[in-house]
């Protein structure tokens, strides 16, 4: 791949210039190469999404709070993330008397490498991913379950109420979570008959599944057993501050404390990225021009009143080239990943800006009375889906038995109404 | 099940709508759907923008002087330094070899008058009780410093703000002082115009 060809095509540009720097080495060392820029691109990438995570993340809720969020370090507060990694990596280490030294270094350890693991298989674009398993959910499934005994690890170690107690929460939340969390993605399963997530995206290049009565049902519990799995609110059982002081990172601190909340965002960024993947269509997207895109962000680059004027024209310069350059071509497939994946995470802060932390039972009973027997009858409705031909006959019958289960579920999950308590020694 | 419902989306609802209230351009998209946003931000960005804060706001007791800073309305009579219920406030008279007190524009007037800003609780008791409306209080307040037992005890240099001042900052209240000084001095005018302050009128009324 020479040089002046790596520009041409902007949605294969990062593939391109994969292939140009292995063209550069010597035919026996591009396996080798290949398999360094990977892992190089995901473990620079991981960190550098997972920093820029909290500052979103920070200045969403902010705003649903009606706060500012960051402002005070850099333009927009955008060097806070720096700040504050800074800030962990010169922080004390601090281990617990009696605690588990060992098990206490490895947890946050355990939990992060999984995590960035789940990167290796996530199609970012069209061609860009690191390994096309032919497994790969499975991989997903059996890579991202290890987060939990990363946890208890973790809970134990630290030999402290507050952590055990979390601990205990996360395991029984996390394992409850993960089985309708599989059950919702059988139906993709059975409809695509691939493991492979590639084969899964090409499958949906005409629809995206959750234009269907089994794809969307799915893919809310997908996402909310997602949700649950990373312990975000409003399922934060497990690091529900005002009852555990930090749950089962009570006694981390330093560098350890920010790899647990490295593990955490890469795992919602993980969540985000899979139902993207799974149900909302993968990096395929409506067929747009980039032209637009670079004219919208040019126009905000530039008219951005606190970034200082040489970003602003230089953003402006950039954008008018890049206009130029692919300004006829289609949106690329990784901005259509990535803007659908960002979009989840803007849910993720919805909700915890919404919701309060649920009880435990309440936690327990929505994935063991409503989410399993949901995701069951879920299958049921996907194998519809595929047995029978008719589309109109099959959207009416899935959707009837998905609407009536559901309905069902809610009713026979009512809870029975408590005879009114009199209390005779207050009379 | 409480969780499925409408009540979930609405409450969504309200939160994305307190979201989009906080940006220029999410206001004008609310007003495009019909919603009538209120101000979202309420914060004031403090060290860049100040809070416009009520006159009567007050921080800091501060002596007054007319015209000159010598001629300063103070004559030292301690009992604003024995009122103060933290006692911050530190009063010398000026006197000459023999002990007697020097007077300048026929008043006495302090040698050290000192009030430590750490201790001063604001309550305005000492412009309550001096009889000359010598001490009012001022309204700065970002007095921190590092000197504990230095720049946190103000001097009598820096306790001197002219009358002018007075009147820039708290307007309404320097008039009634204006009023009543001027009241005090027609009284004064035509029996003793020997000694002038020497006999303390009742303390003026709270304001």
């Amino acid at each position: 791949m020479p040089l002046s060809q790596v520009w041409q095509d902007l949605d294969q540009l990062f593939v391109h210039a994969k292939q140009f720097l292995l063209g550069v080495l010597p035919e026996p060392w591009r396996p080798w190469a290949s398999m360094v820029v990977t892992i190089g691109v995901i473990a620079a990438i991981a960190p550098a999404i997972m920093m820029y995570l909290t500052w979103i993340e920070r200045k969403l809720i902010a705003r649903m709070q009606n706060r500012f969020g960051p402002t005070r370090v850099g333009v927009y507060g955008l060097a806070q993330p720096l700040a504050d990694g800074l800030k962990m990596l010169i922080k004390e280490d601090i281990v617990p008397r009696g605690a588990d030294r060992l098990l206490h270094t490895v947890a946050p350890i355990l939990a992060v490498v999984p995590a960035m693991l789940v990167f290796v298989i996530t199609p970012f674009g069209r061609g860009m991913i690191g390994a096309d398993l032919n497994v790969g959910l499975l991989y997903f499934f059996a890579i991202s379950s290890i987060g939990s005994y990363a946890i208890f690890m973790g809970g134990w170690a630290s030999r402290s109420k507050f952590s055990m107690l979390g601990a205990m929460r996360a395991v029984a939340q996390i394992i409850s979570y993960e089985v309708p969390g599989v059950l919702s993605v059988v139906a993709v399963i059975m409809v695509t008959g691939t493991l492979s997530l590639t084969g899964i995206v090409d499958a949906q290049a005409d629809q995206w599944f959750v234009f269907t009565p089994w794809g969307l049902v799915g893919c809310l519990m997908f996402f909310l057993s997602g949700v649950a799995e990373v312990n975000r609110t409003p399922f934060d059982m497990p690091e529900a501050e005002s009852e555990l002081v930090g749950g089962f990172h009570t006694e981390y601190s330093g560098m350890k404390f920010a790899l647990w909340y490295m593990a955490e965002f890469l795992e919602s960024f993980a969540i985000c990225a899979f139902t993207v993947t799974l149900f909302l269509g993968g990096w395929h997207g409506p067929n747009i021009p980039f032209g637009i895109v670079a004219v919208l962000l040019g126009m905000i680059i530039a008219t951005g009143s606190r970034l200082p004027w040489p970003v602003r024209v230089l953003g402006a310069a950039a954008m008018a080239g890049a206009l130029v350059l692919w300004g006829r071509q289609p949106m690329p497939s990784w901005i259509w990943f990535f803007t659908k994946t960002y979009a989840l995470i803007f849910v993720l802060v919805w909700f915890r800006g919404t919701f309060p932390r649920l009880r435990v039972d309440q936690l327990m009973g929505l994935a063991w009375k409503f989410f399993l027997p949901l995701a069951l009858v879920n299958i049921v409705a996907a194998g519809l889906w595929v047995l029978i031909p008719n589309p109109i006959l099959t959207w009416v019958l899935s959707t009837t038995i998905l609407m009536a289960s559901a309905w069902l579920l809610v009713l026979a999950n009512k809870p029975a109404p408590l005879a009114r308590r009199t209390y005779v020694l207050a009379d | 099940m409480a969780l499925i419902g409408t009540g979930v989306l609405s409450g969504m609802g309200v939160v994305f709508k307190t979201f989009l209230e906080t940006y220029p351009w999410g206001r004008v998209v609310l007003r495009t759907v019909g919603v009538k946003p209120t101000n979202g931000l309420v914060t004031v960005e403090y060290p860049d923008v100040k809070q416009q804060h009520a006159e009567r706001f007050r921080y800091f007791p501060f002596l007054v002087y007319d015209q000159t800073p010598d001629n300063l309305r103070c004559v030292a009579c301690r009992i604003c330094e024995q009122e103060c219920p933290p006692q911050c406030i530190h009063i010398i008279m000026e006197k000459d070899e023999q002990g007697r007190p020097v007077k300048n524009h026929g008043r006495t007037l302090p040698k050290v008058f000192d009030i430590d800003t750490s201790v001063c609780m604001s309550c305005r008791i000492c412009v309550d009780v001096c009889p000359f409306d010598a001490i009012e209080m001022d309204n700065t307040y970002e007095l921190s410093s590092e000197g504990r037992f230095t720049e946190m005890i103000y001097d009598k240099q820096r306790l001197l703000k002219s009358d002018e001042y007075f009147h820039s900052i708290h307007p309404e209240e320097a008039a009634v002082v204006d009023q009543r000084l001027a009241a005090k001095k027609a009284k004064a005018a035509p029996s003793a115009p020997s000694q002038p302050g020497a006999s303390p009128a009742a303390p003026p009324p709270a304001i």
